[in-house]
C-alpha cells in the first residue's frame, strides 16, 4: 500500500486495469454521442469505419425537439421526480425522526417493516398496482406515477436518513427541551436544520431513483402527454421494426445530461448516501 | 365572589384540557406514533393492500377488467406444467447467478485498483459511477445499438479485426442474448459494487496491515487475513441487495431482448408482464410475479434483519 514501487509496476498495478474500467464504463455514452451525431447515410453504412463521425449534423436532436414531444416527456419528468422526491423525504423524514431518537412500542417491527418495504421489488406489485390506479380513475394521470413513486423512495429515505440522524449529537436537543421547547419545536427548529447534508444525499439519490423508474410509468401512461422520458423514447422512437436510431441516441443522452449534471454536483452527497447502507 | 366565579369556570376546564392534550402530544411513545401514523398509513395502503391483492389475484382467473372467479391453486398448477415457466426459472437463476458473481469479482477488483493513491481520484471515481446513475432505459438503448445485429461496432472490429468472418448475433441467438444481458447488468451494476467496497476498504485501519507485514505476511496473505475477513459485512450487504434486485429485474430484458429469442431471456419480471399485460390475464400473470417470492423473501427478511441489528 505505502511501498515505493517503479513505474511498471505502477502501470501494471494502477493504470493498466483503471483504463480497462474507464473505458468499459465510458464507451456506451461515447457511443451514444457519436451515434446521435451521425448522418444517416453514415450511419447505416457497414462499410465505414464507426468509432468515429465524419460530418457530424445536429439533424437527430433538431428532428427529436420538433417532431416529438420529447420537451414535454423531459418536463413531466421533472416535475414527476421532484415531487415524488418530496413527499418522500417528509414522510422519510416522519419515519426516521422517532426511529432515530425515541422508545416506542412496537418500534422495532416498525423498523423491520421499513427495510423490509425498502427490499419488495416492483415485479412483485405491478400488476395488481395496475388494477389499482385503473379503478382509481387514475390511469394516463401523472398522479399515478407521483404516488407510486413514493412507495419506492420512502423507505430509502427513511432507512437513509435514520442512519443521518442516529450520527448527530443529542446535546442541542437536549438543552431545548430544558429551555421548554416542545417536541415539535425542537425537531423542526433545532435538529432538522442540522441534517441538511443527510437531506441532500437522500434527496439526490430519491431523485435519480425516481428518474430511472421505468416499469410504473410503461404501464400507466400511455398518452404521449404524460409519458416520461424513458417510456416516451421506447414507445415512440421506436415503431414495430423501425428504429430511429439517431433520435433514439440524441434522446438516451439528453435525458442522462439533467441527472449527470445534479450528480455532478453533489457526487460526495451521493456516494455518502450509496454507501451509507453498508458501511457505518 | 361566587356570581363571579361562575363564568371563570368554563375557560377554567378549557385552560386544563389544552395543556392536557399538549402534554398528552409530549409523552415520547405518543408523540412518536402520531409522526410515524400518516407515512405509515401510506405504505400500507399502496405496499401492503396491493401485495395482499396480488395474492388474491393469483388464486383468480381473471381476464383484462372483467370480474374473476376464484380458482384457489389453478394458476399456479397451469405454472407448474408450463414449460416456458421453467425455462423462465432456469433463465433467472442464471442471469442473477452469473451477474452477480461477474460484479462481485469485478467490483472489488476495481476497489482494489481504486485503493491506490493516485491523482483525480475523485474525478475517476464519480465518471466511473456514471453507469449506475443515468437512467437505465437510457443507457441499455446505447447497448441495443452496440448490439444491433447489422451494425454491431463489436463485430465490425472483430471483422476489420480479422478475428472472426462474422461476428455473433448478440441478441438473436438464445445463448448470446443471456451473454449480453449479463454483460450489460454487470456493466451497471459494477460501479454500485466497487465504490461500496472501496468505502469498506477505506475503513480498515492501515496499522493491521503493517502488523501484518511485520509479522512477516505477503501481499496474498495480507489481502487474505486482514482485508477479506474485514470487508465481510460490506461484501454481505452489497451482494444481498444486489441478489434481490437482479433477481427482479425488468427493464434490461424488456428493452434489449422482451424476453426474446424464443423465451431464451425472459425472466420472472418480464414474463409477468407479458401474461399480465400483453396477455391481460392478471391473475396468472400474478402467480407467477408471486413465484418470486419464496427465494426472494429469504433474501429479504435475512437482510432486513441484519440492517435493523446493524
Amino acid at each position: 500500500m505505502v511501498e515505493d514501487d517503479g513505474w511498471p509496476v505502477r502501470a501494471l498495478r494502477l493504470w493498466l486495469p483503471l483504463g480497462f474500467f474507464l473505458i468499459f464504463a465510458l464507451f456506451p455514452f461515447y457511443w451514444m454521442a457519436i451515434t446521435s451525431l451521425k448522418p444517416n447515410q453514415e450511419l447505416y453504412d457497414p462499410q465505414l469505419m464507426p468509432l468515429i463521425v465524419r460530418h457530424p449534423t445536429l439533424k437527430h436532436y433538431v428532428d427529436l425537439l420538433g417532431e416529438t414531444d420529447f420537451l414535454v416527456w423531459t418536463w413531466n419528468t421533472m416535475l414527476v421526480a421532484t415531487v415524488s422526491t418530496a413527499i418522500s423525504l417528509v414522510f422519510g423524514t416522519m419515519l426516521a425522526y422517532p426511529l432515530a431518537r425515541m422508545n416506542f412500542p412496537g418500534s422495532a417491527l416498525v423498523s423491520f417493516a421499513v427495510a423490509a418495504t425498502y427490499l419488495v421489488p416492483q415485479p412483485l406489485l405491478f400488476i395488481p398496482m395496475a388494477e389499482i390506479i385503473e379503478r382509481m380513475g387514475l390511469g394516463n394521470t401523472l398522479t399515478s406515477v407521483m404516488l407510486t413513486y413514493p412507495t419506492l423512495l420512502i423507505p430509502f429515505c427513511a432507512w437513509l436518513l435514520m442512519g443521518y440522524f442516529k450520527s448527530v449529537p443529542r446535546e442541542l436537543e437536549d438543552a431545548a427541551r430544558i429551555d421548554g421547547a416542545s417536541r415539535l419545536q425542537t425537531m423542526f427548529l433545532v435538529f432538522l436544520p442540522l441534517c441538511k447534508p443527510g437531506f441532500i444525499s437522500a434527496g439526490i439519490f430519491a431523485f435519480t431513483l425516481a428518474q430511472n423508474e421505468f416499469l410504473y410509468a410503461l404501464i400507466f401512461l400511455t398518452d404521449t402527454s404524460v409519458r416520461t422520458v424513458p417510456v416516451g423514447a421506447i414507445a415512440e422512437l421506436i415503431r414495430g421494426d423501425v428504429f430511429y436510431w439517431g433520435q433514439l441516441m440524441a434522446a438516451a443522452l439528453l435525458g442522462s445530461i439533467p441527472v449527470a449534471i445534479i450528480y455532478s454536483f453533489f457526487v460526495e452527497h451521493y456516494v455518502a448516501g450509496l454507501t451509507a447502507g453498508a458501511v457505518k | 365572589m361566587s356570581a363571579h366565579s361562575e363564568p371563570i369556570a368554563l375557560p377554567a376546564t378549557r385552560r386544563r384540557l389544552l395543556p392536557a392534550l399538549r402534554e398528552w402530544t409530549e409523552r415520547e411513545e405518543v408523540f412518536s406514533l402520531l409522526m410515524i401514523l400518516p407515512p405509515m398509513a401510506f405504505l400500507i395502503a399502496l405496499v401492503g393492500y396491493p401485495f395482499v391483492y396480488g395474492i388474491w389475484l393469483s388464486l383468480e382467473n381473471r381476464p383484462v377488467a372483467q370480474p374473476g372467479t376464484f380458482i384457489g391453486l389453478g394458476n399456479f398448477i397451469t405454472d407448474f406444467h408450463d414449460p416456458t415457466f421453467w425455462q423462465v426459472v432456469q433463465n433467472t437463476f442464471v442471469y442473477t447467478g452469473v451477474a452477480t458473481v461477474l460484479k462481485m469479482v469485478g467490483g472489488l477488483g476495481l476497489a482494489l485498483v481504486m485503493n491506490q493513491a493516485f491523482r483525480m481520484k475523485n474525478l475517476v471515481r464519480a465518471v466511473l459511477l456514471l453507469p449506475f446513475i443515468v437512467p437505465t432505459v437510457l443507457s441499455t438503448i446505447a447497448w441495443m445499438w452496440i448490439l444491433d445485429p447489422s451494425f454491431s461496432v463489436i463485430n465490425w472490429l472483430l471483422v476489420h479485426g480479422g478475428i472472426a468472418d462474422r461476428g455473433p448475433s448478440w441478441l438473436g441467438n438464445g445463448s448470446w442474448a443471456m451473454f449480453s444481458l449479463i454483460v450489460v447488468n454487470t456493466w451497471r451494476g459494477l460501479p454500485f459494487y466497487a465504490i461500496t467496497l472501496l468505502a469498506g476498504l477505506q475503513t480498515i485501519p492501515l496499522e493491521l496491515y503493517e502488523a501484518a507485514t511485520i509479522d512477516g505476511a505477503g501481499a496474498l496473505d495480507r489481502f487474505r487475513y486482514v482485508t477479506l475477513p474485514l470487508l465481510k459485512p460490506v461484501v454481505f450487504i452489497v451482494t444481498m441487495f444486489s441478489l434481490i434486485f437482479t433477481f427482479s429485474d425488468f427493464q434490461l430484458v424488456y428493452v434489449l431482448t422482451r424476453g426474446g429469442p424464443a423465451n431464451a431471456t425472459h425472466l420472472f419480471a418480464t414474463y409477468a408482464f407479458d401474461i399480465a399485460m400483453s396477455g391481460g390475464q392478471f391473475g396468472l400473470g400474478a402467480s407467477v410475479a408471486l413465484a418470486m417470492l419464496p427465494p426472494l423473501a429469504l433474501l429479504i427478511i435475512a437482510l432486513a434483519l441484519y440492517l435493523r441489528k446493524a
